[in-house]
């Protein structure tokens, strides 16, 4: 269960653009008609990408008309999960994944990297407010580590020089290029593949 | 070692690409009208023959669970519903499937759909998991295209949509009926069972819930029959498995091979190595963060497969090998796992809630040498007060790996952790929170 800051300063009003609310309804027509509750996850990360990256409390009650579900319901589901940001995050929203596999491989490097080239601490907004990063658990790479996500890329293999240059790109406004680091090929063994072996040379 | 000819996963390293066109020159959807003219029962029995045991970490035999769904369609809709939530420390096995094989799961989805009867599937991916599940839509969109599936799915008169529903980076989600929860809308809290899903499950309805790689290879199971696909492995621990070998080794990777294959056959050939050299391994934690670790003793001779894990109390869980070399500090190691439970606790019984925390703070205690003597054996007593007293499998998903770590390496633990007591003699304090730091027969 995480621990959730909300934002003290909050915008009056929200409403979904007009692409987002044939998203909307594209996404409901997923459940059974009377289960429009489902769709409230889903709803929630389109006010996310909708609202730089955050969701304002405005934003949860009308999710809860849009759905004619209690708006309690609604702040529950976006307090329980860890992938909802309650209050601003930058732009370039970096996490950093530290659980054991990658801890192993050295993940906290990348945390003393983030520390001194964005900010000293976790969730605080970098000098120039576009970016900020939070250490989260397993992100689900793991022979890939370390690794941290950036916005919705994976960028893996990573070492320190590497993960400064990243940094240091997203800083300057420039888009790294997602995957692997160390030039290998996904999860495959690097120099080392033993298995269809026909494949590869094909 | 595997042959390659017997390897269901042919595009793991997405060597080929991963659209339809190239999955149907691998074999997939090549007849899918065959095996449904078989019949629902034939399906069901090939794949309980095949000794098939679902891949998700708990490996209930697929086929026997398929059959637990009702027979005739009542009043109410059945689901199938694919669990794509991986988020077990050390497990990357289903993101590779997502990515580069999605139409063996989509054909599975479509096969085990008919199997037990439903319309409609949920593919419930994580959240994090955000490009590889735009993958898995495009496939869906290009199978809907191809008429492969929708309705009279791949000619066979059998309607099946699929939809994509996204996780939002909860752990417990993984856990069948808190993901049933989460699909419904809610927190994702587990239910008490029974009643099991595959009778009341999503919306109160019939549900049949498998993890990705179980679903993917029933398609191949069926194909090449349940007799290759048992010759396989040992007797009850068959076919083949993902492992997805991390830490410290050499080449870190993901390999399909057969169950049962040596752990150090698993760590030298395909993944290069421990670091620094067999000798300089510590333990290795085979089935992902939730099983107990063993020791380089047992490491040596030790079969990868349900059975034999589980012999040596552990288990194979989802297949995450995370070797741990000498050159690492194994308390700090499992205290970092220990965390990872504590944020993840839905927070829902109290033994997990409060024991999950208490853990973590006496493990990072204990990885800087500050504990006392006497907390090593209350460290076994939080977490046999944790397993068997919580609603769903996280509380022993969580303690397992402390009682790992105490049973194998408790010797050094002690020798470490010999902090006095601070208040000594005479003080009963009856408010003290701390009441570790009393003499014991204050305590």
């Amino acid at each position: 269960m995480s621990i959730k800051k909300i934002s003290k300063d909050q915008p009056k009003d929200f409403v979904f653009s007009e692409k987002n609310l044939e998203l909307a309804e594209k996404i409901l027509a997923k459940y059974p008609k009377d289960k429009k509750q489902s769709g409230v996850m889903a709803l929630l990360y389109l006010t996310q990408r909708q609202n730089d990256n955050w969701i304002p409390l405005a934003a949860m009650k009308y999710i809860a008309k849009f759905l004619e579900m209690p708006y309690i319901k609604v702040f529950e589901v976006a307090t329980f999960y860890s992938m909802y940001n309650l209050t601003p995050v930058g732009k370039h929203f970096i996490q950093i994944c530290t659980t054991t596999p990658c801890m192993l491989r050295g993940a906290y490097k990348l945390v003393d990297i983030c520390k001194r080239k964005i900010s000293d601490d976790q969730n605080i907004l970098s000098k120039d407010k576009s970016c900020s990063w939070t250490e989260v658990e397993c992100l689900g790479a793991c022979v890939n580590a370390p690794m941290m996500q950036i916005n919705d890329d994976y960028y893996e293999d990573l070492d320190e020089k590497t993960a400064e240059k990243i940094i240091d790109q997203i800083l300057n406004g420039i888009k790294p290029k997602p995957g692997s680091y160390r030039g290998r090929i996904n999860s495959e063994p690097e120099n080392n593949r033993q298995t269809l072996m026909d494949l590869k040379n094909a | 070692m595997l042959n390659d000819k017997d390897r269901i996963f042919l595009n793991l390293y997405n060597d080929k690409g991963s659209d339809v066109v190239s999955a149907q020159s691998r074999g997939d959807w090549s007849n899918t009208k065959e095996i449904f003219s078989k019949g629902r029962d034939w399906i069901i029995n090939e794949i309980k023959t095949s000794e098939l045991r679902g891949r998700g970490g708990a490996g209930f035999p697929t086929g026997l669970k398929w059959s637990f769904a009702p027979k005739e369609l009542g009043s109410r809709p059945h689901y199938l519903v694919i669990n794509a939530d991986e988020s077990e420390p050390g497990t990357c096995k289903d993101r590779d499937i997502l990515r580069f094989e999605p139409h063996k799961l989509i054909e599975g989805c479509l096969i085990a759909a008919y199997a037990v009867n439903a319309h409609k599937c949920y593919i419930y991916i994580r959240g994090e998991y955000f490009n590889e599940g735009q993958k898995l839509q495009n496939a869906i969109d290009e199978a809907y295209q191809k008429k492969l599936i929708g309705k009279n799915a791949s000619n066979t008169g059998w309607d099946l949509d699929i939809f994509i529903h996204y996780g939002a980076g909860a752990y417990i989600c993984g856990e069948e009926t808190a993901l049933l929860e989460s699909l419904e809308g809610k927190k994702g809290l587990p239910r008490l069972k029974p009643p099991f899903p595959a009778l009341i499950g999503l919306y109160g309805c019939p549900t049949i819930v498998n993890n990705v790689e179980t679903i993917a290879v029933v398609p191949t199971i069926l194909r090449r029959g349940a007799k290759w696909f048992s010759s396989l492995g040992s007797p009850k621990n068959t076919g083949t498995k993902i492992f997805c070998i991390s830490g410290n080794v050499n080449k870190p990777c993901n390999v399909e091979e057969e169950m049962g294959i040596s752990l150090k056959d698993l760590i030298e050939k395909h993944a290069g190595g421990v670091v620094g050299g067999w000798e300089n391994l510590k333990a290795v934690i085979p089935g992902g963060s939730s099983m107990p670790l063993l020791p380089k003793n047992i490491c040596e001779t030790i079969k990868m497969d349900f059975d034999s894990l589980i012999e040596q109390k552990s288990g194979l869980g989802t297949a995450g090998v995370i070797v741990i070399n000498k050159d690492q500090d194994i308390v700090k190691c499992i205290a970092r796992i220990a965390r990872f439970y504590k944020h993840e606790s839905c927070g829902q019984c109290t033994p997990c809630r409060e024991g999950s925390g208490w853990m973590w703070r006496m493990l990072e205690r204990m990885a800087k040498g500050e504990a006392s003597r006497e907390e090593v054996d209350m460290l076994m007593g939080v977490t046999q007060q944790i397993e068997g007293h919580t609603i769903c499998a996280f509380g022993e998903g969580s303690a397992w790996p402390v009682q790992g770590l105490l049973r194998h390496f408790k010797k050094e633990i002690v020798k470490k952790n010999n902090f006095k007591p601070l208040i000594s003699k005479n003080k009963n304090i009856p408010y003290l929170v701390d009441q570790h730091l009393l003499e014991k027969e204050n305590a």
